[in-house]
């Protein structure tokens, strides 16, 4: 693999662009995930921490109502669910640095878990407050 | 007495064979600068966030659930402890969305140059204090 494209933005071989993959097989994606969540997070996080400054002082009730806006429990719901995704994609890195071998897989696993799980009762929870109110 | 660096000698070739010389990145002997900071901030900011998502978790729970569940969650935010958590999730936040911002524009090519390194770098912290003074601002106006 003497041979590679003639632009200096590009570091990567003809084959392996023809293929959409790197030396390793895979891993573009998981790049590419972590951009585009990254991109997606601005203006979610402008609006949670926005949101979260309006929240304040709230009785349970008034937060109830607040969220029972369609528009409003629709953006917790994107801002849990891709930083959720984002922080799964963070951990991995992380992961990858610090530990080896099969010890890995199995600490990647056990946390995808408790990542989707919590998750997931994150948003459960969003609709019932957004249907209670 | 022998170096004490040799005790820093512990690298490995690829096949796992032991060899005598210095594993990498090895902070000991790096002089600590700003970009090495900044960069190992990311990091520990974007598990701090993380961490922070289970306070979220609770909020959203306790506000799902009951009036007294609800009290106890304000009550433990609205304590001194609670005021330090919400500032290192604040400060933390917004330094992970501006280096954030600064990782994406380097995805672009661009900005690689030493100098302008530490351009962003300063950028990126003015911005996250910017931010966070900002955020509070709004939160005793709030209150």
């Amino acid at each position: 693999m003497t041979e590679h494209t003639t632009s200096p933005a590009v570091m990567r071989s003809k084959l392996g662009q023809a293929r959409g993959l790197g030396a390793a097989g895979s891993g573009f994606h998981h790049w590419w995930s972590q951009r585009v969540t990254a991109f997606a997070l601005v203006p979610l996080t402008i609006w949670f921490v926005w949101s979260c400054v309006h929240m304040i002082g709230m009785t349970r009730a008034d937060v109830a109502h607040y969220m029972s806006n369609p528009l409003v429990a629709g953006l917790m719901i994107a801002m849990i669910a891709v930083t959720f995704h984002h922080q799964m994609l963070g951990f991995d890195v992380i992961i990858d640095d610090y530990v080896r071998d099969d010890a890995k897989v199995f600490t990647k696993l056990i946390l995808k878990g408790i990542n989707t799980l919590l998750g997931l009762v994150a948003v459960i929870a969003v609709l019932r407050i957004a249907f209670s109110g | 007495m022998r170096d004490t660096r040799e005790a820093l000698m512990v690298g490995r070739t690829s096949d796992g064979r032991a060899v005598r010389r210095p594993v990498s990145p090895h902070l000991q002997v790096y002089k600590l600068h700003m970009l090495m900071v900044l960069s190992g901030s990311h990091r520990i900011t974007g598990m701090a966030l993380s961490a922070g998502t289970v306070i979220l978790l609770w909020f959203l729970i306790a506000a799902a659930t009951s009036d007294a569940a609800y009290g106890w969650f304000t009550w433990v935010v609205g304590s001194p402890i609670g005021y330090l958590a919400m500032f290192g999730w604040t400060g933390s936040m917004w330094y992970h969305f501006c280096n954030g911002i600064r990782h994406l524009t380097w995805d672009f090519g661009v900005g690689f140059e030493v100098p302008e390194l530490y351009r962003s770098g300063r950028a990126v912290l003015v911005g996250a204090a910017a931010l966070t003074v900002l955020t509070w601002v709004g939160i005793f106006l709030a209150r």
